[in-house]
Formats: structure tokens, sequence, C-alpha cells
């Protein structure tokens, strides 16, 4: 197929264009946070450096963020466990029942965040008379995050050479020592990825997170949300937006990095 | 295992773990059984027996004194979906909002996605590919924040539109629907082009030496085979619209969606047997959606 230079043209201009618009939010979202205007009025009628300095003293927003890291890990990890482990049972076994446990894993992401929240919260407070806290959020992070590790793992594997496998078997050594030496150094890169995708998505998660935190518990998406409307306080909030996705640059250029390690 | 049980042509030391190991390795079975009892036990358990609970829940009542859910079993909640005016004018907005915010994500992803897979040479589709996922990432309220900046009265958009003489749409439905349809658009670019990257060029040209033009190309070769990808991108838009409350919250004004009136049934109301059965609605929709489209091998591509 040859596309003409015009239509090649305003593909160019419309991709270009869209870009653009969706750059143009989160740069005004940058400049608000120097933008010495607390209703932050357009244009800044002057700039400060108030607010950074007002956001890293925050005692409240450093806890929130000690939270969201701490809750961010513990569901990754469990992600990492239970999707690499469903990845390598798919991957190399044909059972009844496959394709519904396929079905099983992409549901927490496929249905809305509400239903899986409240679903949870139904469960623990309801049905296990069970008090919402830091572990539910960490039980609930993990059922969706499950999804980004298994699918990177299984790319992963579909592309690997089994025969490596059996020759490891052939050569003596026992099923825990070939993962060890062969499945495991061959699925690194993924787990990475999937780690890293999995974090990022329970980091930024506040559906879920409303419905299963205890009321103690404030991750940084929640702090966002409850300053979000309190006068004055909007231009710190603009701080902390610049700073997360500063952040989340870090770990996508590892991901990406792996992903693209990963399709060699 | 051990250090002194790989000496060459010994016999292998028989400790408990090769023991294990050896049994494992022949009984395929207890490999695979071991493999997935975990996994299934935690979506199965935790996650299946919730929604199922859910349901359940949708058809019980809470005491009016304690307000406590209490089980008295009952259709009340349930009927009340249909007949309550409210209950019906939400969902059918909530529905109208998801609809079109997913097509027209849609459409403005198809023309990207062509644009970074099939023109652009691999320098430009690589910051392509970076400048698309980096919103991804940037946080959901950060980006829900951004559009309240850029659609307040005195925000951006009023900068730019007063001098056309035009306004704001202001903190209204549409400007939910324009953030929704922002927060949205990367996640259907991405399965798209990914679709539009397995298309194999050399149909392309078969087309094309056949005699199609251009757009018959992309109408009957491109599009049947990206059409699972692009309805894993709608999956995304919709369900992920259909569920929504904060976004509604932050620049939507007063207007209420279907998440809303699930919010309030579990906060301010505590009235989970209502917020249950209110939940059935987006239930129903997605898994009629994802049932009609499970058969298009779109379920793969999410």
């Amino acid at each position: 197929m040859r596309i003409s230079r015009s239509a090649a043209l305003v593909l160019g201009v419309i991709s270009s264009a869209v870009m653009a618009a969706v750059y143009l939010p989160l740069v005004i979202v940058l400049i608000n946070s120097f933008n010495n205007s607390m209703n932050m009025d357009w244009p800044p009628p002057g700039f400060t450096l108030d607010w950074w300095v007002k956001a890293f003293g925050s005692g409240g927003l450093m806890a929130a963020l000690g939270t969201s890291v701490l809750i961010a890990i513990c569901a990754s990890v469990v992600a990492l466990i239970l999707g690499t482990l469903l990845a390598l049972a798919l991957s190399r076994y044909k059972f009844f029942g496959q394709e519904s446990i396929g079905l099983m894993v992409i549901l927490p992401i496929a249905l809305p965040g509400i239903v899986t929240g409240l679903a949870l919260n139904n469960a623990f407070r309801t049905v296990l008379g069970m008090q919402l806290s830091m572990a539910t959020v960490i039980i609930a992070h993990a059922t969706f995050c499950i999804v980004t590790v298994y699918n990177n793992v299984l790319a992963r594997l579909s592309r690997a050479n089994r025969n490596l496998e059996d020759a490891s078997a052939d050569l003596g050594a026992g099923v825990f020592t070939t993962f060890r030496l062969i499945t495991l150094p061959q699925i690194g890169s993924a787990l990475v990825a999937g780690g890293l995708l999995a974090f990022a998505l329970s980091f930024d998660e506040i559906i879920v997170t409303t419905f299963t935190a205890g009321s103690g518990v404030e991750t940084l998406p929640i702090w966002i949300l409850n300053n979000m409307f309190r006068p004055g306080k909007a231009p710190v909030v603009d701080v902390v937006a610049v700073t997360t996705v500063l952040i989340s640059v870090v770990p996508l250029y590892f991901a990406q990095r792996f992903t693209r390690e990963t399709a060699k | 295992m051990t250090s002194n049980s790989s000496v060459a042509g010994a016999a292998i030391a028989v400790t408990p773990a090769r023991r294990v190991s050896s049994y494992l390795y022949n009984h395929a079975k207890l490999r695979l059984r071991l493999l997935i009892a975990a996994p299934v036990f935690w979506l199965g358990l935790v996650y299946i027996a919730s929604l199922l609970m859910l349901l359940i829940t949708a058809f019980w009542s809470i005491d009016e004194f304690t307000g406590n859910t209490k089980v008295i079993w009952n259709f009340d909640n349930v009927t009340s979906l249909f007949t309550d005016a409210l209950y019906s004018t939400v969902t059918l907005r909530t529905i109208g909002i998801a609809l079109g915010v997913t097509v027209v994500d849609i459409l403005l992803a198809l023309p990207i996605a062509f644009f970074m897979s099939k023109v652009a040479g691999p320098k430009v589709r690589n910051i392509l590919a970076i400048s698309v996922l980096l919103p991804l990432w940037a946080s959901y309220l950060v980006k829900a924040y951004a559009w309240r900046s850029v659609l307040s009265n005195k925000g951006v958009l009023q900068w730019i539109l007063e001098p056309l003489g035009l306004n704001t749409p202001g903190y209204s439905l549409f400007g939910a629907a324009i953030t929704l349809g922002y927060m949205w658009l990367p996640y259907v670019i991405l399965p798209i082009f990914g679709g539009l990257e397995k298309v194999p060029g050399n149909l392309l040209e078969a087309s094309s030496d056949l005699g199609a033009k251009t757009f018959t190309t992309i109408r009957r070769v491109i599009l049947p085979i990206i059409l699972p990808s692009i309805i894993a991108g709608s999956i995304f838009a919709f369900s992920l619209t259909l569920g929504d409350y904060i976004t509604i919250n932050i620049v939507g004004g007063a207007n209420q969606m279907l998440g809303n009136l699930i919010y309030t049934n579990v906060g301010t109301a505590n009235n989970l047997p209502m917020a249950a059965a209110l939940a059935l609605i987006p239930i129903a929709i997605m898994f009629v959606y994802l049932g009609s489209v499970r058969r298009t091998g779109a379920l793969n591509n999410l």
C-alpha cells in the first residue's frame, strides 16, 4: 500500500495536534505550580517557589507518599508471585478450565474499578466482619496487579526456547534447578517490566483504594483528592502533581528498556 | 543440589529436595496443580467469591435502626432500579457518556496509531510511543486535576476562547466527557498500535497490487485484522468511564454518574445492599459487552 505524501502529512498533523493537546494540561499544571495566585488564575499574575517549599515541608504529604510506596511494593510482590505461577501453568499445560482462568485474571481490570472496590468492601466488612486497614488495600491492589505480571511473563514464555529446559533435565537438573538456572533468567526482564507496571498501577490507584482503605490509611492519591478542594491547598496539589509525573518517568524508562530487551 | 552431588559419573546423592524434584518431574498433573493452586485460590476466593457475594447482597436489606446489613431477602433494591426515575436517568446518562467517550477516543486513536505504525520512521515511532505511554503513567488524579485548572472560569481555556467570543464549558457533563476521553486515549491508542504492528506489510502490498486504493485497503484489509485490537481499546475506555465517579466530582459540577450513586450508598447513606444493586448495572453491561466480543479474540489483546 502506498501512502501519498498528502495523506502522510494530514496524519502527521492530526497526530501532532492530538499529542500537543495531551501535553497541554500537564504543562499548565507545571506552570501553575509556580503561579503565585492562590486560585491559579490564568495568565499567572506572578511566579513563586513558595508552593514547592511548602509541599516538601508537609508531614502529612510525606507520610502519604510513604504509605503509597509501602502498599505498592507489597501488592507488586504478591502480584509477581501469583502472576508468574499462573503464566507458567497456562503456558506449559493444556487443561480443562484454562480459558476461564484466563478470563478470571483480566476481570479485575476489565470490570470498572468501582465494582471491584465495592465487591471487596462488601466481602471484607459484611461477609468477613473485618475492619478496613492497610492490609485490605494491599489485597485489593494485588488482585488487579496480577494481570500485568501475568501478561508480561506469558508473552516472554511463549517466545522462550523450551528445548533448553528439556536439555537441562536431560543433563540431570531437577525441576527447581531448571527453574532457577534456565527459566528464571529467561523471564527475568519480563518480571522487572511486569513488576514496575504493577507498582505504578497500585501507586496511582484511587477508586478501589477509597473503597478498601481503613479510615487512618491515606495514600498519595487520597491525599491529593482530600486537598484538591481545600481553599489555598490547590497550588501545593500542583507541586505534588508535577512531582508524581516526574517520578513516573523513571519506571517508564526502565519498563520500556526491559520490554524492548524482552522483545529481542 | 549440594556441591558433592555432581561428581562426574557418580550416582547423584538422594537429598530430600532431589526426591521431591524427581517426584514432581514424573507427575506433570501435580506440578500443574501446585502452580495454579495459589493464584486460583486468590482470584477465586478473594475476587470471584466477592463478586458473587455482591450479587447476593443486592437482595438483602438494611436494618433501619442500626444501619447494619441484614439478611432479609427481597427484591426491593433491584426493582427500584427499574422504577426509580433517578436511577434510569443516571444510568442512561452514564452509558451515553461512556459510548461518546469510547467512540471519540477510537476516532482519535486510529489516525495516530496508523501514523505511528505505517508512516513514521523508527525514530519518530519510538518518540511517539514514549509520548503516548508517558501520560498513561501520569496519575489519574493529576490528569483530572489538570483539566480542573484548564476548564476553570479563570483558566487557560477561557483565556484562549474569550477573544473568539466563546466560553469554556466549565465544570459540566461536557467538561467531564472531555476529561474522561483525554484520560483513556492512551489506553485506546496502545492496543490499536499493537494490532497495526502485527499487520504483515506484504498483505498491504498484495492488496495494492490487486488494484485496491488506500482507502479500500484500510477498510477491507486493515480494519478486519485490527478489529480485535480496537475492541480491546474500547473495553478500557468504556469500562473505565462506566464506573467513574471521581472525575465527575472534580470537573463535572453537580452532575452525577452511576459511580456517584454507588459511592453515596456506601458512604453517607450506608446502604450496601442498594449500592450492590446499583453495581449490578455496570456488571451486567460489561458482561454482555465482554460476552459479545469474546469470539473476536479481543480479550487476548488486553
